[in-house]
């Protein structure tokens, strides 16, 4: 019997349950990160927009460059001055 | 060495029949058993020789556990331990290890021995698994009789779509032994699963590549750039660009491992170019997951993805080498990892003055991605043998080559903005007021030299967004 060696990680990754989605966005702060993608900011700028006339309080934040992961205390930052967050993809 | 590899005390010799030497010296065998404590093994066959009796090592547990490399081998064990040793046939030796005199009189005085089997290239590999004791942490996935490896292969993902090399114990307890690093030693975190991979781990991807142990210091060098910040894997996997790591590797040491600098070298027919390549992407892709369709969201890829890897011609270029621009010292291994495309052909064949060459090179270059969008991109130009000496010929050097080529590469913002020309794409609008903008950052165009010897013709590699915004070049020596 041929046995053979494991190429991969061998993670487990684990498995997080989501957040339930709230009933209302109303009095919450929601995070818009741009990710810093050409024009990402025309679209969460009329996002804000949005968002401001519900009642939304609303926080910008982005990162140094879309081709990279956000760093850690950007994530941190997010988590603790948000209950909501929309990450935005445009080009 | 355990128990039942230890030897006994008096006088071991090592033979084995196929050993032309050891038929030889069994008289002297007969001899020394007279007179001393002797004991025989033999390698191959168990009835060899008869008198004396020998002992059997046909499964070469005691030749493995005492790095027995040729026969016959002649060891006097004192209180277990190995006190002194001879290889092949010298009388003189013989005679001063086992104190009997007159050994073999109708022997010549000396005369060579055979290789041990326990050190046969087609069996070592399989020895080392079955006494080396394995110190690999790996999974074992065991494939089942009626199963074919390849296939499972297939079937669990860890291929780029072309077979692999099944990564069995021995072949990659063989791979590890191009490094003097340990198997478990960590080598860089991957993305884009940002895990620890250990030297185990990238010698199974460079056996699946299809790479020899020699390769292996550079398949290591090469995940260490890769997974470096600067170089930024992740951002190059999850580019809808067609862009992928393009590797230049430099020094004497593609030379002793059989690099192809010359001609096809960007195309196919060089294992140690097409596996080093190759290792680091089946890296990237099994160890770190980054698949096409997953994190890897290019619109169209390139066959480059598979692999792209070379060597510089640094022994016959007119204009030094891509390793040493990047402040490498001269004769050193080295690899340069680029964020770059498949190779576009640059065509001239009527320049033979260096001025209209240079000219004519940055029409090309003007191209890179797009026309009207200026410094964002990197690029390599892999000079051809023949333009190279238009440029030698004229006593150009690498900077005056960059310098020249530059020259030309300078447009007014108002010819780059987006609109101008009737083309939306462009720069922004703000870059009008510019009188002269560069095609390339500073650094940012390079050179290398490769290529055969007939044809008037050099490569473009185009890069991905450089910078911090997205890949550096980096160049680091290759460790041993």
């Amino acid at each position: 019997m041929t046995t053979l060696l494991d190429p991969t990680s061998e993670r487990s990754p684990v498995a997080r349950e989501r957040l339930a989605r709230p009933a209302s966005l109303e009095g919450l702060t929601v995070g818009l990160l741009d990710i810093s993608k050409p024009r990402g900011d025309i679209f969460l700028n009329r996002i804000e927009e949005r968002l401001t006339g519900i009642g939304a309080h609303v926080k910008r934040y982005s990162k140094p460059t879309f081709t990279k992961p956000a760093p850690v205390d950007l994530r941190h930052e997010i988590a603790t001055e948000c209950q909501v967050v929309i990450e935005a993809l445009a080009d | 060495m355990n128990a039942t590899t230890a030897l006994p005390d008096g006088i071991v010799v090592v033979v084995k029949r196929d050993c032309e030497t050891c038929r030889t010296v069994v008289p002297v065998l007969q001899q020394l058993a007279a007179t001393t404590r002797l004991h025989v093994y033999t390698q191959d066959d168990p009835d060899f020789p008869d008198q004396p009796t020998a002992i059997s090592d046909t499964d070469l547990a005691i030749s493995w556990a005492h790095d027995i490399e040729t026969v016959p081998t002649v060891i006097r064990v004192d209180q277990g331990k190995e006190v002194e040793r001879t290889v092949g046939w010298q009388r003189e030796a013989w005679e001063s290890l086992t104190g009997v005199t007159e050994l073999g009189p109708d022997l010549p005085p000396m005369r060579p021995g055979c290789g041990s089997l326990s050190v046969d290239p087609d069996l070592v590999d399989e020895l080392r698994v079955r006494f080396g004791g394995s110190t690999l942490a790996a999974r074992r996935v065991e494939v089942a009789a009626a199963e074919d490896e390849m296939e499972l292969m297939f079937t669990r993902g860890w291929t780029d779509g072309l077979p692999v090399v099944p990564p069995t114990e021995a072949r990659v307890m063989a791979m590890l032994e191009g490094t003097t690093r340990t198997p478990s030693d960590i080598v860089a975190i991957v993305p884009p699963d940002l895990v620890e991979v250990s030297v185990e781990k990238v010698a199974i991807a460079a056996v699946m590549a299809g790479c020899k142990p020699e390769y292996l210091p550079w398949v290591l060098t090469a995940v260490e750039i890769a997974c470096t910040s600067d170089f930024n894997m992740h951002g190059l996997l999850a580019t809808t660009m067609p862009v992928s790591p393009v590797i230049v590797c430099s020094g004497p040491g593609t030379r002793a491992i059989g690099m192809n600098s010359g001609g096809n070298a960007l195309g196919q027919g060089n294992r140690a170019n097409l596996t080093i390549g190759r290792a680091l992407q089946l890296l990237v892709r099994n160890f770190g997951g980054g698949r096409p369709g997953e994190v890897d969201r290019a619109t169209h890829g390139s066959p480059a993805k598979i692999s792209f890897c070379f060597a510089e011609a640094d022994d016959a270029s007119p204009i030094g080498s891509l390793a040493v621009e990047h402040g490498i010292e001269p004769n050193v291994d080295a690899m340069t990892l680029f964020a770059g495309e498949a190779p576009h052909g640059f065509v001239d064949q009527l320049s033979r003055e260096p001025e209209s060459l240079a000219a004519s090179m940055a029409m090309k270059l003007q191209s890179v991605q797009h026309p009207k969008l200026v410094m964002g991109f990197d690029t390599i130009v892999v000079i051809g043998p023949e333009h190279g000496r238009v440029f030698a010929d004229a006593g150009w050097s690498r900077e005056r080559i960059l310098e020249e080529i530059g020259a030309h590469l300078s447009r007014p913002g108002s010819e780059l903005v987006r609109g101008a020309g009737g083309v939306a794409e462009g720069l922004p609008e703000a870059f009008g007021e510019i009188e002269s903008l560069p095609k390339f950052r500073p650094g940012g165009l390079m050179l290398t030299y490769a290529g055969g010897g007939a044809g008037l013709f050099s490569q473009i590699i185009a890069g991905w967004v450089n910078g911090d915004v997205g890949s550096k070049p980096v160049t680091r020596a290759v460790q041993y």
